[in-house]
């Protein structure tokens, strides 16, 4: 009996021991706090560093669009205008494209090992770097669809949109690799939430008569519209910020123009172009453009989030 | 009398025809494009690699046909790759930690969860223009401004939430039993965590990380005005405080050249790249179906 008891005794735990455990815990809480110290420092400080540029422009920075080191005069519309229909108009032929391949992958319209590659291999893509897809763009899109555009210049010259002749590199091109670079993400996003949606809604819609489209296009595609939705959002922010593809394809111009056929420029490929070389209140121009570019994506982010909260399936 | 049978004709097996072909159409047009890259990367590529390419230094662009090897831009990418994953790897498995095990679901957890997704959707760009207003401009690393040091920075704001999630989400879904039975026979917390459901999700926390750490190897745009380039050997340690080249960034200024030998050059680059970067998903992916599968028995 005595015996036992000592041993219950030495079984207390060291003091340093407890101490260990706070130390890890405070650690790790410490670290996991990391995050919101470098998004909220993102913030102020690209917001600090643009203060100058906003000072002095206001709001009219985003509505004018002369971009002129010389005459240290600085506007950004042509950038932000380049990357809001860039990024919208991508997304405009995307959707349809991967939504109806993410449909082949997960109806049984061809054996499931070869549905299982396809699909596989379109993740896959989601890994190969811009910059490479920016080279391909240059030495195999560009060439590839010269003639395309004059095509389109030739015959539909009347709409402002293709009303300048096809000089090398232009916004229509961007918005061609931009595409490439979406459908993996929209495809496998849409995947996963097709594939969510319960065996016995569609079960329930075959029963009752309706044909495959019919179950697809009133029953499964409603089901999975939430998470479709936040993919598309979630390519929408990609889109807005990304760099290297498009920066080597867009012909990086600042001279405003309707057409997608005459060079253009995105906020992120400005950046890209003037950052390493500008000084002065040139500068804090491009910070306020960075700050323009993230707020954008920001928003695209947290609206995602939240429709994805407040929508998620129910079943 | 025919209506139990299938009927041509009848408008709605005439939609539903018109609508499989179209999903059809829409898949083909988005794979063939895709598989048209990857193998014309692939054999434009893999045709300009020679040994040469390995031990040489680029040559800086003229309208000589020697365009050199790719050397210091390879080395560079290893080592800022590294750097951000010095980085990256222990702060965010720490923070994965204290989500996963610590917090209990409030709303300091919420945030950061919230956090770590809106830290992942910050245009790569975003994080360049950061690092280079708090490190290359003010020269706080000893005075030197674009350096690896300061790319690997960069890379690792993008590491950091890949990281943080696969750690928090591969601790979750390790079961509560485990837990319970290491704290039941008398073990701490922090022994628990080390020794028991770490090692338990190491499998899927480590695929997690090794995807994350090949998105940053072909990242660029955090690195054109942090890292900058250079031509030259990476010789020794002090190196770090100045530019570096990597891969990626040698693709974006040799694709812009108008040379062809340069262009070569790029290409080669793409090769070992894309090959590099794919290989490492394809070998992740085949190892978690293997281990799903061994679960499973």
């Amino acid at each position: 009996m005595e015996e036992k008891l000592t041993l219950f005794k030495n079984r207390k735990r060291f003091g340093i021991e407890k101490n260990i455990d706070i130390i890890f815990k405070n650690t790790a809480l410490v670290l996991s706090s990391f995050v919101a110290i470098i998004l909220l420092g993102i913030i102020l400080v690209v917001f600090f560093q643009s203060f100058e540029s906003f000072s002095r422009y206001g709001l009219k920075f985003l509505v004018t669009s002369e971009w002129n080191p010389v005459k240290d005069e600085y506007g950004a519309f042509t950038a932000i205008y380049g990357t809001l229909v860039t990024s919208f108009l991508s997304l405009l032929i995307t959707i349809p494209l991967g939504v109806g391949t993410a449909i082949f992958i997960t109806e049984d319209f061809v054996p499931k090992v070869f549905r299982e590659i396809i699909g596989s291999f379109v993740e896959l893509l989601a890994a190969i770097p811009s910059v490479v897809l920016g080279l391909w763009a240059i030495f195999v899109m560009e060439p590839f669809f010269r003639d395309f555009f004059v095509f389109l210049h030739n015959f539909f010259g009347w709409i402002p949109l293709f009303s300048t002749e096809p000089t090398g590199r232009n916004s229509l091109l961007a918005i061609l690799i931009l595409v490439v670079m979406l459908l993996p993400i929209v495809t496998s996003i849409a995947r996963d939430s097709l594939n969510q949606v319960p065996k016995k809604l569609r079960n329930a819609a075959y029963g009752i008569g309706a044909s495959r489209w019919k179950t697809i296009f009133s029953v499964i595609l409603p089901a999975a519209l939430s998470g479709i939705m936040a993919g598309v959002l979630l390519a929408l922010g990609r889109a807005m910020g990304e760099t290297m593809a498009v920066t080597m394809i867009i012909g990086n111009s600042n001279s405003f123009s309707w057409s997608l056929l005459s060079p253009g420029y995105t906020i992120s490929s400005m950046l890209a172009n003037q950052f390493g070389e500008a000084d002065g209140s040139q500068v804090s121009s491009l910070f306020y453009a960075a700050f323009v570019l993230m707020i954008l994506s920001l928003v695209v982010n947290i609206f995602a989030q939240w429709l994805v909260k407040k929508f998620s399936l129910k079943y | 009398m025919n209506s139990l049978y299938y009927q041509k004709r009848l408008s709605r097996n005439i939609g539903d025809k018109f609508f499989t072909s179209l999903s059809v159409i829409c898949a083909l047009i988005a794979i063939l494009p895709l598989i048209f890259l990857v193998t014309y990367i692939l054999i434009k590529g893999g045709s300009q690699i020679t040994p040469e390419l390995f031990t040489l230094e680029p040559n800086p662009p003229g309208d000589d046909l020697d365009a050199g090897g790719i050397n210091p831009a390879l080395i560079g990418t290893l080592i800022i790759t590294t750097i951000a994953s010095i980085i990256a790897i222990p702060v965010g498995v720490g923070g994965g930690i204290y989500l996963a095990e610590y917090s209990k679901g409030g709303a300091f957890s919420r945030f950061i969860r919230f956090g770590v997704n809106v830290l992942a959707g910050v245009p790569s760009i975003i994080a360049g223009v950061f690092i280079y207003a708090l490190i290359v401009s003010t020269k706080i690393l000893f005075g030197s401004m674009y350096s690896g040091l300061a790319g690997g920075m960069a890379l690792s704001i993008l590491m950091l939430p890949t990281v943080i999630k696969t750690t928090d989400e591969g601790l979750k879904l390790v079961p509560n039993e485990l837990r319970y039975a290491s704290l039941g026979v008398g073990a701490s917390m922090y022994t628990t965590i080390l020794k028991v459901t770490l090692p338990s999700a190491f499998r899927s926390i480590a695929t997690g990380v090794v995807l994350g750490i090949a998105r940053a190897a072909g990242e660029t745009a955090p690195l054109i005005f942090t890292a900058l380039f250079s031509y030259y050997y990476i010789t020794g340690f002090g190196d770090l405080f100045y530019e570096m080249g990597s891969l990626a960034v040698l693709i974006y200024n040799f694709a812009l050249e108008p040379y062809d030998a340069q262009n070569k050059l790029a290409w080669a680059a793409s090769f070992i790249l894309v090959l590099s970067i794919l290989s490492v998903n394809i070998f992740s992916r085949i190892l978690t179906a293997f281990t799903e599968k061994t679960k499973r028995v």
